[in-house]
């Protein structure tokens, strides 16, 4: 058995390979050459060094988006993963009509961002408007707005691993916990919590790295109004990179810092939550 | 068992896409191949077999004539998407050369572009706003001096150039200023107390907004006594991206002007913002009468602000002729119909606009992609040659678009029929100046939505005026260093 998996194992693997480099390798050692040069094509490019590095560093917009997005990220990463926790402890109580709950709940992971943001736009402008205001009031409208939206979208996600973590919980652990006394509150904290962290890990992992890469949802509910106090790093790269012409190299550096500091920030976060993880 | 089922459904779906991807081209392959094999068998007496066969290929092989290359036309313009769709292949079924359309959606056409033309199958024809446009592009845009469409241009000025060379060519001059309902307008000039006595007396800031004023402070006296359901004099200023262009600009294109025309110049790197009172007091007027609250604005559309003004809801909506389409459009269902409506000059307050005509110009240059190939360069010249000669490709132009062309082929009868066209030519033949389209100097895109988020702010009441115009001075001097350094 072994045997044959080593033989075929470059067969299985290839078309994964291959789409791998094309979709994403080249395309990344591309950008990465791309932010030392001056561009209007991708295919045209001219080589200009650390040019635009020094032009992105320079943008105050860009320190304004990173601030507003670490903001953003911290918010919606505790509230996202609270409310789904929460959620996947009443859905595994084995109330009537589970199944139907998890279903709703899900269901808003299925709508692509962009419609989310324009369907949730109309939404909170229609609240709004009863004070003769818009999301594009000022940047905390926006900045809420934001948070309820993504909320939205991503507890059903979240909450499905978390259930999946607690009904992994081994019954015999809690009734053990249970015959020694402990009541809900003790149970929750010292079995329970523990016993989901690898469930934690991956959740605290994609809603860290899914809020602070957040593009589409951006785009639509605010685009960045009023006078970009709403942009978050992905929508200031991609307004770097179209609205001034000369300024795609320089869009193009902030998208390899951008890079850099998710692939830092994912991987100390990581670091972190394994740690507190246990055996079984 | 029930697992095992599901499993074995994926595993076949799966597969079943893979084989598919892998094996796409192979069956193409086939399929061309046998349409060959048949080709030499009919020796090309049956056209319309040979054409199915055309259509089950992928395109690819699938031009006619030997040699000829095709054109791919990246267009501008979303209202004119299926009139170019129904010419594009009226020409194949003419000439069998194959004319391929996309068109950007609203206002991300330089986006598409970029990554349009980064392609292999990339585009043989687009488009360049202007100067500014241009130098982002010119690398791409191939000399058209010694084309025929350029000889057939009535004028040097609608030739877009690089130095020497011709690098776009104008294909429709466009119009805008102030749509207004010429029956609403009429009803009120017939009241007691009317400010004035008839439209033709608008000739100054001063009386349009004092117009203006005074049917918002009536609307219920007016909608009473006509039968209208006006909402406000000057319909939505809506500041949603489908909409602000409006305002950040083309009304932003009077201050230019003048200061252009002041100073005898027709582009800087540091704009003073001398007529900026001016273009305050006009954004005040369209904010204030108007058919909704000024806090409302970041959310109106477009659409909405045409359907106002199409309802019958508003007297006034700044737009150009390119709305005529729409408007008069059936499927709209609007109230409003060709013969109510008129343009105005937008008059910003400034001495001597009774002299003042509408903003006219061209922001739509054509360009032939200079990197394509030399035969589908020349597919797409022949092309476009065909479009402003043939009778199909006129008719389309001037009739199905309604565009007003710069070439002389056109004077034997295709005059577009738009209301709003003829309106520019009686402000024209009446002796007053047309305000000439200074907007393509702006120096960035961002340049313009500085200013109309600094202007949506002003009107939700979040912002200062100064703002606005920090925004326009100096943002024109930053953006001008940052694009030009």
């Amino acid at each position: 058995m072994e045997k044959s998996i080593k033989k075929y194992f470059p067969i299985f693997a290839l078309p994964t390979v291959v789409a791998f480099t094309l979709g994403f390798i080249v395309p990344f050692l591309m950008g990465i050459y791309l932010s030392f040069c001056e561009f209007t094509t991708v295919t045209n490019a001219k080589f200009v060094g650390l040019k635009n590095f020094a032009r992105a560093f320079g943008d105050p917009t860009f320190l304004h988006a990173l601030v507003f997005t670490a903001l953003f990220t911290i918010v919606s990463v505790i509230t996202i993963n609270v409310l789904a926790f929460a959620i996947a402890m009443l859905l595994t109580k084995g109330i009537k009509g589970t199944n139907l709950f998890r279903t709703v709940f899900f269901m808003p992971n299925l709508i692509g961002g962009i419609v989310l943001g324009y369907i949730w736009q109309i939404l909170l402008n229609g609240i709004l408007a009863t004070f003769g205001r818009t999301l594009t009031y000022s940047s905390s409208y926006g900045f809420w707005g934001l948070v309820i939206l993504m909320s939205w979208q991503q507890v059903g996600y979240m909450m499905i691993i978390y259930i999946a973590g607690i009904q992994n919980i081994p019954g015999e652990l809690i009734e053990a916990a249970r015959i020694d006394g402990a009541n809900g509150r003790q149970l929750l904290r010292s079995v329970t919590i523990p016993m989901v962290m690898p469930s934690v890990t991956i959740c605290t992992f994609l809603t860290l790295t899914n809020s602070f890469k957040l593009f589409d949802q951006n785009l639509a509910l605010t685009a960045g109004e009023p006078s970009n106090s709403t942009q978050m790093l992905a929508l200031n790269i991609f307004d770097t990179f179209y609205t001034r012409n000369g300024w795609e190299g320089v869009g193009q550096a902030k998208a390899v810092i951008f890079f850099v500091l998710v692939a830092v920030i994912a991987v100390a976060q990581n670091v972190i939550t394994r740690s507190k993880e246990v055996q079984q | 068992m029930k697992r095992k089922l599901v499993s074995l459904l994926m595993v076949t779906a799966m597969s079943a896409a893979m084989l598919a991807g892998c094996g796409g081209d192979d069956s193409k392959q086939d399929a061309n191949q046998g349409g060959t094999d048949q080709k030499e068998e009919n020796a090309g007496d049956n056209q319309e077999e040979q054409k199915e066969e055309e259509d089950a290929g992928d395109g690819e092989e699938a031009k006619a004539p030997e040699g000829s290359g095709s054109v791919y036309y990246l267009n501008f313009k979303p209202e004119q998407n299926d009139d170019w769709q129904a010419l594009a292949a009226a020409y194949t079924e003419e000439t069998g050369v194959e004319v391929t359309v996309i068109t950007a959606a609203d206002g991300t056409y330089e986006q598409t572009l970029k990554s349009e033309i980064a392609k292999t199958e990339a585009p043989t024809l687009f488009q360049v706003n202007g100067p500014v446009g241009l130098a982002n592009w010119k690398e791409y845009c191939a000399d058209l001096s010694g084309s025929e469409i350029y000889s057939h241009l009535t004028s040097e000025d609608y030739a877009l150039k690089d130095g020497d060379s011709v690098a776009g060519i104008a294909y429709v001059l466009e119009t805008y200023g102030i749509i207004y309902n010429k029956k609403i307008l009429n009803d009120y000039c017939s009241m007691e107390n009317a400010v004035v006595a008839s439209a033709e007396e608008i000739n100054s800031f001063e009386k349009l907004k004092a117009v203006a004023d005074d049917i918002q402070s009536r609307l219920d006296e007016i909608n009473e006594q006509f039968g209208y359901e006006l909402k406000g004099a000057f319909s939505s200023a809506g500041m949603d991206g489908s909409s602000d262009w409006r305002f950040k600009t083309h009304l932003a294109n009077l201050p230019i002007y003048y200061e252009y025309k002041d100073k005898g110049i027709n582009s800087t790197d540091a704009i003073e913002g001398t007529y900026l009172d001016n273009y305050k007091q006009m954004w005040d007027l369209y904010i204030t009468d108007s058919t909704c609250e000024p806090g409302m604005l970041s959310s109106k559309t477009g659409d909405e602000s045409e359907a106002e003004f199409g309802m019958e809801e508003a007297v006034f909506f700044q737009n150009g002729t390119w709305e005529y389409g729409n408007l008069t459009n059936p499927d709209n269902g609007y109230m409003v119909t060709a013969e109510d409506m008129g343009m105005m000059p937008i008059y910003i307050g400034v001495e001597g606009e009774e002299n003042q005509g509408l903003c006219t110009g061209s922001e739509n240059y054509w360009c032939v992609n200079s990197q394509a190939s030399p035969e589908d360069q020349q597919a797409t010249l022949d092309f476009l040659n065909w479009v402003i000669t043939s009778d199909t490709g006129r008719d389309a132009m001037a009739n199905k678009m309604g565009f007003t062309t710069p070439f002389d082929t056109f004077a034997d009868g295709y005059v577009a029929d738009n209301c709003f066209i003829q309106d520019d030519a009686a402000y024209t033949a009446a002796g007053k100046t047309p305000v000439t389209w200074n907007f393509s100097t702006i120096p960035s895109e961002n340049w313009k939505n500085g200013v109309g988020s600094a202007l949506m702010e002003y009107a939700q009441g979040t912002g200062e005026w100064d703002a606005v115009v920090s925004a326009f001075v100096d943002g024109w001097a930053s953006e001008y260093q940052a694009t030009n350094e």
